[in-house]
């Protein structure tokens, strides 16, 4: 594969998947460095509201870097720094009158690794609430109930809202975490490889629970899983090297990819 | 031949001799430490149990009698070679220190002529001379009646009539401590506001006259109230003289005393196994539960039990917070760069500085500008006692901590890195702020690590001497930090310490040989108690361990 060649022809917007007016996530001139490294090459497409989106690509392709700049995760890490700009319901995440604690809880996260914390399932789940000091207890039964429903936890985990979360299967692990991800109501959620830990069943369970979440809510997925993109998402992101390959619906990017470098990713050539 | 051994080491996979060498040196840790700890509690615990005592028949013309009879009764302490002579003798224990002006008696083995266990001979428990070993002959009493010793109630009669004498003493304690001190504490009081009062007066300015004069009158009643309790406790005394008993020394000696100067009596040849049981387990609690006596050769050391644990928790309550805090800035908040760096070297480096130069830092910054200010400002009236500007428990726990501080900052920094990041990504996505995130995930997640920095720092505080010697340790205090006086805790009073009891009973005592059993005991003691206190930290820290366990992350 010849880069110039990828360069010269990668216009992701040649094809964008997204009407500028359905757009929630619009991602403007992104560079992003860890140091003096750089991870991302001037990203610019938008991401629809209610729609699936997932981020393909190899190992190291910075998708992950992307996800983690949307809800600025990226702010942990020493010497990471950034230009241009990610816009969110019209309202810059790097602007800095946004409050990075008000952002992450309108963007909900999920992890590759589900991390549960050491509490009850009930206090994991209204971990979000109580540390916008929302304690009412009639309040906090309802989120409850609503977010294990919302992720398919309530009839296995009902009868033990009280009991460590810790002794939960990793599939309801991790639709724990998507729970306790909806309970803050967020406008996005972004998940990194959310099942890339699980057994083939509780992935199933978890990509049947994104298909019912894309009522309420813009998901954004990275996967390794090229299956798994197909079966879940709306449109896809292809990224190699920091760059944006090829952004697509996912049916055009799994039949009939416009980049070679897209159809040698999707058909294993490389990867 | 050369050829064989060299197959043989080269089919062995490399390192296996090391291992070997690990072994044998965690052997030999191990042979120490329970080599040491074996004899501490092997001394430790027989002091205890009641030893027979031996009546030693000498050789006519052998120098060691001490007195007009050739028998010398007393407990055979130890048999050894004379460095001088190279001859055996034996150490005998054989008490009346007050007939024989020592303790210990060294004979020639070559002298002993015969030895024997007498069952009429006692072991008596006193006040002041330590113990008498002798024969009973009579009592008696204060109306005039006596009882020869071949009475057939005269054991019976003897152990009454010390029974009373612990109970008279027991009351004359009470009324001294508690009655008569209540009286003095009020009168020192009334005392210092009669003197700022008058002080006032003698500036110049208005006084109310009549608080004056109550005052005046107050003292004149508290004084006559005290001249009641002291002549009860007069009378108390007086009877604790008046009964007495004669006895007769091995050594032919005849003595008498007053019941009053005897704690207790046992006779250790009479005695069958469940005597000495309950003889040993008595005399363990009354080891635990007294007041020392006798320049704390003899008597219990519950004080000094009571000073450690109290310094201890006062410590562990004043290093918790100050180092964690410490710790979380440093690693969570401060920028990490060459000054971070420079400071952790630093607190590194404070574990390492000699525990005297603490002590030297807590006098002149904890005693005397903190407490002298502390003075200055509170109890200026009762100038130039200073309560608070001399050594005490509080700032003896204070100077502890700092010396400790370190050992608990490099725990709980270590404890907070090993927290898995995946657990404070979690928090900070949910919309928790960073001290959110501290408060909720991270300390609860890493306290067994920062509990495993309080139990080093404890184990290292409650066994340090050296800085407690000058900022308020004292080999007998008068009361203890904590008692039923408002306001209860008293941290400014100054304490006794095992640690401190040790190297006293040990190095400082008039009798160091005497003393040796309590030394023993005592460290036994000292041992036990940070066992315990490490014990508990360890069963909180595993506790935590399985509440927060962090499998998950």
């Amino acid at each position: 594969m010849n880069t110039e060649e990828s360069t010269a022809t990668s216009d992701p917007n040649l094809d964008p998947p997204c009407d500028p007016e359905d757009a929630l996530i619009e991602i403007k001139d992104f560079n992003f460095f860890y140091g003096t490294a750089q991870a991302l090459y001037d990203l610019n497409f938008d991401i629809p509201e209610k729609k699936v989106t997932a981020f393909i690509g190899p190992s190291g392709c910075g998708k992950s870097t992307l996800l983690r700049s949307i809800n600025r995760m990226n702010d942990l890490i020493d010497g990471a720094h950034h230009q241009g700009d990610i816009i969110i319901n019209g309202h810059s995440v790097f602007d800095p009158l946004t409050e990075v604690i008000s952002l992450r809880k309108r963007i909900g996260m999920v992890f590759q690794k589900s991390n549960p914390f050491p509490k009850s399932i009930y206090e994991n789940v209204i971990y979000g609430l109580r540390v916008s000091g929302r304690n009412k207890k009639g309040e906090l039964d309802q989120v409850v109930m609503e977010s294990l429903k919302g992720a398919a936890l309530w009839d296995e985990v009902k009868d033990r809202l009280h009991e460590s979360a810790l002794g939960l299967s990793g599939g309801q692990m991790q639709r724990l975490c998507i729970a306790r991800a909806i309970a803050n109501k967020p406008e996005v959620i972004l998940m990194d490889e959310p099942c890339s830990a699980l057994d083939p069943i509780a992935t199933g369970k978890i990509e049947e629970l994104i298909h019912e979440l894309k009522n309420q809510f813009t998901i954004v997925i990275v996967t390794h899983n090229m299956q798994q993109a197909a079966r879940v998402s709306d449109n896809t992101a292809f990224f190699y090297l920091g760059k944006l390959i090829e952004y697509s619906t996912t049916e055009n990017i799994f039949f009939n990819p416009k980049q070679a470098q897209t159809e040698a990713y999707i058909t294993g050539r490389f990867g | 031949m050369a050829a064989e051994p060299k197959n043989g080491s080269t089919d062995r996979p490399r390192g296996e001799t090391l291992v070997w060498l690990c072994s044998a040196g965690l052997a030999l840790g191990v042979l120490m430490v329970v080599t040491l700890l074996g004899l501490i509690f092997w001394e430790g615990i027989t002091v205890f149990w009641p030893k027979k005592v031996a009546e030693v028949t000498l050789h006519e013309e052998s120098p060691a009698r001490l007195g007009q009879l050739n028998t010398i009764s007393g407990v055979v302490v130890k048999r050894q070679t004379n460095i001088k002579s190279g001859k055996e003798e034996w150490q005998l224990l054989t008490g009346n220190k007050d007939a024989y002006g020592a303790m210990f008696k060294y004979i020639d083995a070559a002298d002993v002529q015969s030895v024997s266990h007498p069952e009429a001979i006692v072991v008596a428990e006193r006040m002041e001379y330590g113990n008498s070993i002798f024969y009973a002959t009579s009592l008696k009493f204060q109306d005039g009646t006596v009882i020869p010793v071949d009475a057939p109630d005269f054991w019976e009669s003897f152990e009454s009539a010390i029974g009373e004498v612990r109970d008279r003493y027991r009351k004359i304690n009470r009324l001294e401590k508690k009655d008569i001190g209540r009286i003095n504490r009020k009168v020192n009081e009334l005392t210092i506001e009669q003197r700022a009062l008058e002080r006032r007066q003698a500036e110049g300015s208005a006084i109310d006259e009549a608080q004056l004069e109550a005052i005046k009158q107050n003292l004149a009643e508290l004084q006559a109230d005290y001249q009641v309790l002291a002549g009860q406790a007069r009378e108390l005394r007086g009877r604790q003289e008046a009964d007495i008993l004669h006895y007769r020394l091995s050594s032919g000696q005849e003595r008498s005393q007053p019941l009053g100067d005897f704690v207790g009596f046992h006779q250790p040849n009479r005695m069958g196994l469940w005597d000495k049981i309950s003889f040993f387990l008595h005399h363990i609690w009354s080891f635990l539960s007294e007041r020392p006596r006798e320049a704390n050769t003899e008597g219990g050391i519950f004080p000094a039990i009571f000073g450690t644990f109290v310094m201890t928790v006062l410590m562990s309550a004043a290093v918790m917070p100050f180092g964690v805090v410490a710790a979380i800035y440093l690693r969570e908040y401060a920028k990490q760069g060459p000054f971070v760096r420079s400071v952790r070297i630093a607190v590194n480096n404070l574990a390492g500085v000699p525990s005297i130069v603490y002590g030297v830092f807590g006098l002149g910054f904890f005693v005397y500008i903190v407490g002298g200010a502390v003075d200055q400002l509170f109890f200026s009236d009762r100038l130039p006692t200073a309560p608070f500007g001399t050594g005490g428990i509080l700032w003896a726990s204070l100077t502890l901590a700092l010396m400790t501080v370190p050992v608990v900052v490099v725990a709980t920094e270590e404890a907070l890195a090993a927290v898995p990041r995946g657990a404070r990504e979690a928090s900070l996505a949910c919309g928790a702020s960073k001290w959110q995130t501290i408060q909720r995930i991270v300390l609860p997640a890493s306290a067994p690590g920062i509990l495993t920095g309080l139990i080093l720092a404890m184990a290292r505080g409650a066994g340090e001497v050296a800085p407690l010697m000058i900022v308020g340790v004292v080999k007998l205090a008068p009361s203890l930090p904590i008692d039923g006086v408002f306001p209860f805790f008293h941290l400014e009073r100054k304490f006794m310490h095992l640690g401190f009891h040790i190297y006293d009973l040990g190095f400082q005592s008039p009798d160091s040989e005497a003393a040796r059993p309590m030394v023993f005991a005592t460290t036994f003691l000292l041992i036990l108690l940070v066992v315990v206190l490490n014990l508990g930290a360890v069963l909180i820290r595993n506790h935590l361990r399985k509440k927060y366990a962090t499998g998950a992350f």
